[in-house]
């Protein structure tokens, strides 16, 4: 709670809104002993007094009232008024709401419960009187046996043709029920009340509710659906209307537009909380459901209906104003700020004073009440607390504070020292913490690790993808063909993007716009780089699935995204990654989502376009038997650096890395990864909590003192290199 | 599509056939003689006797709601005895009017929130979104009749540019010249607090969709900053903007009941108050009927659009 209200003071608009609020109830509160005039006592003499004048500060209306002490009790009244119906709308939609959304998939009704034969009666009931009044209400004995038999045959054929599920056993019921209560309908003769009618639409909608197998969720949204149908004043009006003018009934009609709202959003809140541990937990331990709402529910549905109300106080305040405006809310003399409104407009060309006097009171206090309500919900939804919803910006921080190294390989693509950390509040985590990487032409370079190690966030950073905020890339250099893209002008970096360095990502269906046709996303990745006409576009489009061997590529241009299967997606994938022919593609887990076949496909795939267009390729896995397969070199991640890199063969044969020997052990088979990192004991550190030396040194079995203390270079000879004091398998390597 | 239409039409009857049960009882309530109300309280009994008859109020109230559907649906929705004119035809003609005004504040609100949203949320934090942030609280706070009144104090009154109320000039030419000056203040005034409600969530939906895969997949190809905010990002958050829309279309209706009186604007919200006023029954449920049955009608077009715009949903 205290930290609830220490995030509130944090948010400088909603304290002021808080204060201002105060204030005002506080001013309002002590009406009683201020020194006002009397708010009811007209004065003819003194009509249209300007403010500041003699006697009345704020000063007088049509009547010669003191408009000051008017404003005070009226918002007094609007206050009182617009907190009531807020706190009613509130309580009677959050029950509706909790009950819909824990009561989901509990029916309203099941099969052969002695209330689906009510239903049915109460149909023939209603179906008798109707029938009985359409024939003029002879209560002779032909009448009688005509309206039972009629009714009795339109219910059953209701029954039957509503629902097949309807066992044959049960027809029997439920014409014996209609039958009966058409009798019971024309015993009786045609009551002259509305009575037999509420009973048969009562009944129709049980029926409904039983054949449809509606649940009590879905029976009570679709009656917040019917009062949502109308534009919210209809029925404020109506119920006003029906209840005459008045404050009350105001309040009352506001209460009752707004409940829908809340019903829908407890509900869906509700239905989240009921689905939990706890909450199966609890009903196992044989807790009434009553019990359940009130102690395990409640509680964490009270913080969404506090938000909710907050959010939406100032725009009932704002309606009950709109009511007494109109003359349907407040009656004279009693006045609250509306209709203080509603009577000076009459005068609003020759005294605007008297109008502007409430309507800027309104105004301040709505927006007071907005500002806090909205801080309120900051403070209270759990996802703006975690800064969750920023924006990534269009590229990705950069804030190296000293010069780059110059590059030490002469590949397309050389990363030398690159530096990406996530900044969240005071927290900086090292996701990379100086990655020296080259590819060239034609090669096929593999990163692999586990989750967590860096990897993606290393591929990323060649093109400023990172998210940022919260990445920013703090050292290094990234340079294609010689020229530094770390700091590179945003237009630099986007003209590369896709044309020089193209990316495949992990899970296509989320990395596919859904709203675009494949075909037009293809068309968008040429388009971004040089102008294309719409029919050659396309004919590209097409060729370029062609490259990536999607049969039926005329018309699949033409498909949506969530049209095609995982292994179509990925190629479409590719596809976009080759559009404007880049030196380098880089790979991030392509395959991951991908069954083992599909994944085969796709990495053949990739080697012959490799083969056949001279493509470097960066390709990200934490599978070494898809390194195996594809991969000139590795580079082996861990923490955030590079703990072991050399061709991939040598390195398959004898890791030196004793983290990379357990990667290595891990794949039962080639191609077949299946049992992947996670037999690895332990998980790899937190990195905004490094160790001093190794980091791999609380998971590995050769740890030594020496390896907790200081730095460990990466060192090698020649082709291979390694981030380790006590290495495996030295001695086959130096053979 | 034309089945998922058709569908959606005749899951409307319901909906229609609940509004019309919920509008009649609820006037059902009202207590008090209609004929009494309509020839005084000086009237004679027998004269009140035969007016309830002529009106069919003798009846019980349930046939009462059957000859009262069963008429609407022939097109015929009674008379009203205040205007001694049918309901049908004064329900249009003022319908008309509020069609014009809230059509047009409807166009204005969305077009305006959804470009202020989108600007804010691409320059969150910055002056752009501050600014429009403020802008918007300051819409969705303000009461739009004391707005109103405000613009009429300024515009109208001190600088003389647009014309105080009406729907068209007492003398002069009926052109759409005359027409957009007098609608000017009214929709704007009555789309201001639309737009606010629809700005903040225009914001908050396209910082949803920002943090997606898909955006960062546009921006490895290449697509300038513009194209990934208007032509990725926008798209995919239509897709929670449209039915906020749907919910606006609603409040933009009810709002231009206030936004008829403070203007005089010759549509229906300032006739239902004036019929409820009046306890001139037929017309105030005549027109209850019809606005509810056009919005039911607009949200089907709202859910269409919706379909055609994300091809995910099953038609
Ligand atoms: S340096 Fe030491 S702790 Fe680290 S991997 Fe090598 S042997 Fe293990």
């Amino acid at each position: 709670m205290s930290a609830f209200f220490k995030l509130l003071a944090r948010n400088r608009l909603a304290l002021g809104g808080l204060i201002v609020m105060t204030v005002v109830v506080v001013l309002a509160l002590l009406i009683p002993v201020l020194p006002l005039a009397d708010p009811y006592a007209t004065n003819t003499g003194n009509r249209f007094a300007l403010p500041f004048s003699e006697g009345a500060l704020l000063g007088t209306d049509h009547l010669g009232r003191d408009l000051l002490s008017r404003l005070m009790w009226g918002t007094l009244l609007s206050l009182a008024v617009g907190f009531a119906a807020a706190l009613v709308a509130a309580t009677i939609g959050s029950a509706i709401g909790i009950t819909a959304g824990y009561l989901v998939g509990t029916r309203i009704l099941r099969r052969g419960e002695p209330l689906a034969a009510l239903a049915h009666f109460a149909v023939g009931y209603g179906l008798g009187t109707v029938l009985l009044l359409v024939l003029g209400a002879l209560p002779g004995l032909l009448t009688f046996v005509l309206v039972a038999a009629a009714t009795g045959i339109a219910a059953w054929a209701l029954a039957r043709t509503a629902i097949p599920v309807l066992g044959g056993a049960r027809v029997p019921l439920a014409v014996c029920a209609a039958l009966f209560g058409a009798l019971i309908a024309a015993a009786l003769g045609a009551g002259p009340i509305i009575t037999p009618l509420a009973i048969a639409a009562v009944g129709t909608l049980l029926l409904l509710l039983f054949y449809a197998r509606m649940d009590v969720d879905n029976g009570l949204m679709r009656l917040v659906d019917m009062l949502m149908a109308f534009p919210y004043i209809l029925l404020a009006l109506a119920i006003v209307a029906a209840l005459g003018p008045g404050l009350l009934n105001a309040l009352i009609a506001v209460a009752a537009v707004n409940i829908p709202f809340f019903a829908r959003n407890i509900r869906g809140i509700t239905v989240g909380i009921a689905n939990r541990e706890f909450v199966d937990a609890a009903r196992l331990a044989g807790m009434s459901d009553v019990r359940i709402i009130l102690t395990e529910i409640l509680p964490n549905v009270i913080p969404v209906i506090v938000i909710a109300m907050s959010t939406t106080i100032g725009w009932m305040i704002l309606e009950t104003a709109g009511l007494s405006f109109l003359g349907l809310g407040s009656q004279p003399p009693q006045a609250d700020l509306g209709s203080m409104l509603g009577e000076a407009r009459s005068a609003l060309i020759t005294n605007p004073h008297t109008s502007i006097v409430p309507g800027v009171m309104i105004l301040i206090i709505v927006m007071a009440i907005n500002l806090l309500g909205d801080g309120v919900r900051d403070a209270l939804d759990p996802r703006l607390k975690s800064g969750a919803l920023n924006r990534p910006l269009p590229a990705t921080l950069v804030a190296r504070d000293r010069a780059p190294v110059p590059a030490h390989n002469d590949g397309i693509l050389t990363m030398s020292g690159l530096e990406t950390q996530f900044h969240v509040k005071d927290r900086v985590y090292r996701a990379v913490g100086g990655v020296d990487l080259s590819v060239k032409p034609g090669e096929c370079l593999g990163i692999i690790g586990e989750s967590g190690s860096g990897k993606s966030v290393t591929a990323l950073s060649v093109m400023g993808l990172v998210a940022s905020p919260p990445g920013v890339i703090t050292g290094g250099s990234v340079r294609f063909s010689g020229e530094d893209l770390v700091g590179a002008p945003y237009e630099k970096l986007r003209s590369m993007r896709g044309k020089s360095v193209a990316y495949i990502f992990q899970d296509p269906l989320a990395t596919l716009h859904p709203l675009y046709k494949v075909g037009d996303q293809l068309i968008e990745a040429i388009s971004s780089h040089r102008s294309i006409g719409r029919a050659e576009g396309r004919k590209k489009a097409i060729e370029l699935l062609e490259a990536v061997r999607i049969p039926n590529a005329k018309s699949r241009v033409d498909t949506y995204p969530h049209e095609m299967s995982g292994g179509m997606r990925q190629r479409v994938g590719i596809a976009m990654a080759l559009a404007n022919d880049p030196e380098v593609i880089i790979a991030d887990e392509p395959t991951t989502a991908l069954d083992v076949t599909v994944q085969a496909q796709i990495l053949s795939l990739l080697n012959d376009l490799r083969r056949e267009r001279g493509l470097a390729i960066i390709f990200i896995t934490h599978d070494f038997g898809v390194v195996g397969q594809l991969c000139d070199r590795v580079a082996v991640m861990y923490a955030g650096r590079i703990v072991e890199e050399g061709p991939t063969k040598a390195i398959l044969d004898a890791p030196q890395h004793p983290y990379t020997a357990r990667l290595i052990a891990c794949v039962p088979e080639l191609g077949e990864g299946k049992r992947r990192l996670e037999a690895i004991p332990g998980l790899p550190p937190v990195v905004d909590k490094l160790p001093d030396g190794c980091a791999f040194a609380d998971r590995c079995d050769r740890v030594h003192a020496s390896c907790r203390q200081g730095d460990i270079p990466l060192e090698g000879n020649g082709t291979r290199a390694v981030r380790c004091l006590f290495p495996v398998n030295m001695k086959e390597a130096a053979e | 599509m034309a089945g998922y239409i058709l569908k959606r039409l005749i899951t409307a009857i319901p909906v229609l056939f609940g509004i019309s049960v919920i509008v009649f009882l609820i006037m059902a309530l009202i207590p008090g003689d209609p004929a009494t109300a309509i020839l005084g309280s000086y009237a004679t009994p027998e004269n009140v006797a035969r007016l309830n008859a002529d009106l069919g109020l003798d009846k019980p109230e349930w046939q009462q709601f059957f000859i009262w559907l069963g008429n609407m649906l022939q097109g015929d929705f009674g008379r009203s005895f205040q205007l001694n004119r049918p309901v049908l035809d004064e329900v249009l003609e003022r319908f008309n009017a509020t069609l014009v005004l809230a059509g047009t504040s409807f166009v204005l609100c969305s077009v305006l929130g959804i470009v202020a949203g989108v600007i804010s949320a691409a320059n969150q934090y910055g002056w752009a979104d501050k600014g429009i942030t403020f802008v918007v609280l300051l819409g969705i706070s303000i009461p739009s009749f004391f707005l109103g009144m405000m613009m009429i104090l300024v515009f109208a009154v001190n600088l003389r540019w647009l014309p105080a109320s009406g729907m068209w000039p007492i003398y002069g030419d009926r052109d759409l010249w005359a027409l957009l000056r007098h609608l000017a203040m009214p929709a704007f005034a009555l789309s201001v607090v639309a737009t606010g409600v629809i700005a903040r969530l225009s914001r908050s939906a396209m910082l949803e969709v920002l943090r997606q895969d898909f955006i960062r997949t546009a921006r490895a190809k290449g697509v300038h900053e513009r194209g990934v905010i208007w032509r990725h990002a926008l798209r995919a958050a239509m897709v929670s903007i449209i039915p906020v829309l749907g919910i606006q279309a609603g409040f933009v209706l009810s709002g231009a009941v206030y936004i008829e009186v403070v203007f005089q604007w010759p549509g229906i919200g300032r006739m239902l108050v004036d019929a409820i006023l009046r306890r001139d029954i037929l017309l105030v449920q005549g027109g209850v009927v019809i606005v509810a049955a056009c919005y039911v009608l607009f949200n089907i077009v709202v859910d269409v659009a919706q379909s055609l715009l994300d091809p995910r949903i099953k038609t």
